[in-house]
């Protein structure tokens, strides 16, 4: 089975600061890593791999540093990795990102299965998976729990909180795996120090089947971000002490005072 | 020598000092009371007092020491070796409600805590404030009077230190209810005995830690960990004096066997990112910057390649830190939950000694037919061992557990070891340290516990009594 599985590189910290002012992420370029929750969509295409044979690829959008993620799920087990980076295609919003991947993987020739992540830390729109689907015209399944190889198709076990369904995909198709399906191994040191040959390949608008212009970055993005901001934290703390009988006298006054409870 | 034994005369004072509800009487006081992690020595404290202030902890001990009452103070009770353990019956001070973190002193890099905190507490509280407070040993819920009490070693211990390593002050209550603070935030001390050291690690022999200041460093920026398989425990091993030698700076070297892991994806219900090897090293490199941290952590696993390391995973993100380390923090937690009963041996042992005593137990393991596996702090020599009983019979249990721990004390001594790295002596390891120290050196010890302690009535019985 040959898998492709998209990834992006999402700041190192889960505190994602933004300039009040311009409403713009400060990104602490310094620190970057894989997006958390791509790590178990490389383990499952990883565990496929080992049971079916065939490849691995990594796929990503970002600029030339991303690189760096790409080469991590190298050292974790990848194949190799394709890089997707051009200014053209900057500032795109869930659609133009999900078209410019989807260019790419028709770009990267034959493909059985497309792993993504849930979502991401750093966007948490949980969108491009299934546009990318769509975009390709293949079947897709989200909320994904395991998935079991066949002979022309993939058995999903999905998640929809209340009952597991278990859906039969043909290939080619596009699972998002849920988080901690999995234990994701770890990257090797002796994988990267043994790499021979530059394992990722970059890629530009140049080597899409569709070279519209307009149709990716901010130009070929519908939605506009008017402003982003971190929501107001307000935190007010109450440090009660004495006796514990005291101390919950004061508690339940705190509670009716603040409406929490009432007296009956 | 007889103590007093309470009477409602002496729990009605404990309550008109503290507070009745702060006053378990007989059995009130829960099954909890009568022993420690490990189990070895059961026994009922008389009264357990929950007390709240280095003032209740100082008439309390004023009042025993006149009526010769035994006072045991305890913490979260995680202890491995009794120490906790009321074995004269008596009061019982617990002293987990004393669990305020008092003044984080960015001047002079100290925390101000009562002894109540725990230890996952004071890391967390540390971390938030861009601190490292560096003793961390695997049990994060023990308290810090605990820590201290023991002197706890832990994980860093390579490149950091111990806990004594951090005690900075200490306020504490001598057994005649006087409050004394020693030591203070100074970094330097040549001002006469060094009595706030001789506290620590002390066991609750000589004095009650109501208070202490605690030394702070700044949080390293980028800390990353290695995780090497090897082929055989040997291999593993041999690999440890190597990595020493090369003065590369880890602050943590951790080995365990593939069963250990095993045991813990059970516990935990969570599997280990790789389990497929016989035998791991784990070690952790930090420093300001990742450049720094990456070619330090590149030419320990380059070294380890050459000694039949299969592989150096690379543990850089904090979701990778959480697939391992809390697993290796629960390991004595999994190994116990493998067996019916077992019991440990916490022997340090120089540094280059650590594979040859390691080998020496798998011998021993075979030769009485028993399970003792370990893992371990093998950057500084500390190791758990751990034998477990699994079907023995009680008699047949009695006599392997003594065979052991005669055989493990004694080569421990042979190549310059001592009982115990960071659990303590307590009162279950009192023999193996009185026979490996000598009379002399036991004699100089019970004078120094009469000299703060002449009615013996501070936890009693343990460490060289």
């Amino acid at each position: 089975m040959d898998i492709i599985v998209c990834v992006k590189q999402v700041p190192g910290t889960t505190q994602v600061d933004i300039d009040p002012d311009t409403g713009v992420m400060r990104r602490d370029s310094a620190s970057t890593k894989l997006n958390p929750y791509d790590l178990f969509a490389i383990e499952a295409a990883l565990a496929l791999v080992r049971e079916t044979g065939g490849s691995v690829r990594t796929l990503t959008m970002g600029p030339p540093q991303a690189r760096a993620a790409l080469l991590e799920t190298v050292w974790m087990g990848a194949d190799s990795g394709v890089l997707v980076s051009d200014r053209r295609l900057g500032g795109a919003d869930v659609l133009a990102t999900a078209r410019a991947l989807a260019q790419a993987a028709r770009a990267m020739g034959r493909y059985d299965l497309i792993l993504c992540g849930k979502q991401t830390t750093d966007g948490d729109t949980a969108q491009v998976g299934a546009e990318l689907a769509e975009l390709l015209g293949i079947p897709h399944a989200g909320n994904v729990l395991s998935v079991a190889p066949g002979e022309g198709f993939v058995d999903a076990r999905v998640s929809l909180d209340d009952r597991d369904e278990l859906q039969r995909l043909p290939l080619p198709c596009l699972v998002c795996v849920d988080k901690n399906i999995n234990t994701p191994r770890l990257p090797s040191y002796f994988r990267k120090k043994a790499l021979a040959a530059d394992p990722v390949t970059v890629l530009t608008l140049d080597d899409f089947p569709d070279r519209d212009e307009r149709r990716y970055g901010l130009s070929g993005s519908p939605t506009q971000v008017e402003r982003t901001f971190s929501p107001e934290r307000a935190e007010h703390r109450a440090m009660l002490s004495g006796d514990p009988e005291e101390a919950a006298g004061q508690l339940a006054d705190l509670l009716l005072a603040g409406k929490f409870v009432r007296e009956v | 020598m007889t103590y007093h034994r309470l009477t409602q005369e002496d729990i009605a004072f404990f309550r008109s000092v503290t507070a009745p509800q702060r006053v378990l009487a007989g059995e009130e006081a829960g099954e909890d009371y009568f022993h420690d992690e490990l189990g070895g020595v059961r026994s009922a404290p008389e009264a357990v007092v929950k007390v709240l202030s280095t003032g209740e902890v100082s008439r309390l001990l004023a009042y025993a020491n006149e009526r010769r009452i035994p006072v045991v103070p305890r913490g979260a009770g995680t202890g491995l070796v009794g120490a906790s353990v009321a074995v004269e019956g008596g009061l019982m001070l617990d002293l987990t409600g004393m669990d305020r973190i008092l003044e984080l002193d960015g001047d002079n890099l100290t925390v101000t805590v009562q002894p109540g905190v725990l230890l996952m507490e004071l890391a967390a509280f540390a971390d938030e404030h861009g601190f490292l407070y560096p003793p961390d040993p695997g049990e994060k819920s023990a308290t810090i009077g605990g820590n201290i009490s023991t002197n706890a070693g832990g994980m860093r211990a390579v490149k950091y230190g111990v806990t004594r390593d951090y005690v900075r002050g200490l306020t504490v209550v001598l057994p005649d209810g006087q409050v004394m603070e020693l030591g203070g935030k100074v970094v330097k001390n040549s001002s006469g005995y060094a009595l706030k050291d001789l506290i620590v690690g002390s066991e609750g022999t000589l004095a009650v830690i109501t208070e202490a200041v605690l030394k702070l460093v700044p949080k390293p920026a980028v800390s990353v960990s290695l995780l090497m398989p090897f082929d055989t425990m040997d291999e593993a091993l041999d690999a440890v004096p190597e990595i020493v030698r090369s003065q590369a700076a880890p602050t943590a070297i951790e080995y365990f066997a593939r069963e250990t892991i095993l045991f813990a994806e059970d516990y935990l219900g969570k599997r280990f990112p790789e389990d497929t090897h016989a035998a791991y090293l784990l070690l952790t490199f930090d420093g300001a910057g990742p450049a720094q941290v990456e070619a330090e952590y590149s030419a320990t696993a380059d070294l380890c390649q050459v000694l039949g390391a299969r592989d150096a995973l690379i543990i850089d993100t904090d979701e990778r830190k959480d697939s391992v380390w809390p697993a290796r923090g629960a390991f004595l937690e999994a190994i116990k939950a493998s067996t019916t009963e077992m019991d440990e041996c916490d022997v340090v042992v120089p540094r280059s000694r650590i594979a040859d005593f390691i080998k020496f137990t798998h011998r021993l393991a075979e030769e009485l037919n028993v399970r003792i596996p370990s893992f371990g702090h093998a950057g500084d020599g500390n190791l758990h061992i751990y034998i477990c009983r699994d079907a023995l019979e009680q008699g047949d249990w009695e006599q392997v557990l003594e065979t052991a721990f005669d055989r493990m004390y004694a080569r421990a001594a042979e190549m310059g070891g001592l009982v115990s790295g960071e659990h303590g002596i307590g009162w279950a390891k009192k023999k193996y340290m009185a026979a490996q120290y000598g009379p002399e050196e036991m004699a100089l010890m019970g004078r120094i516990k009469a000299a703060f302690d002449p009615n013996n009535i501070l936890n009693p019985g343990k460490v060289c009594q």
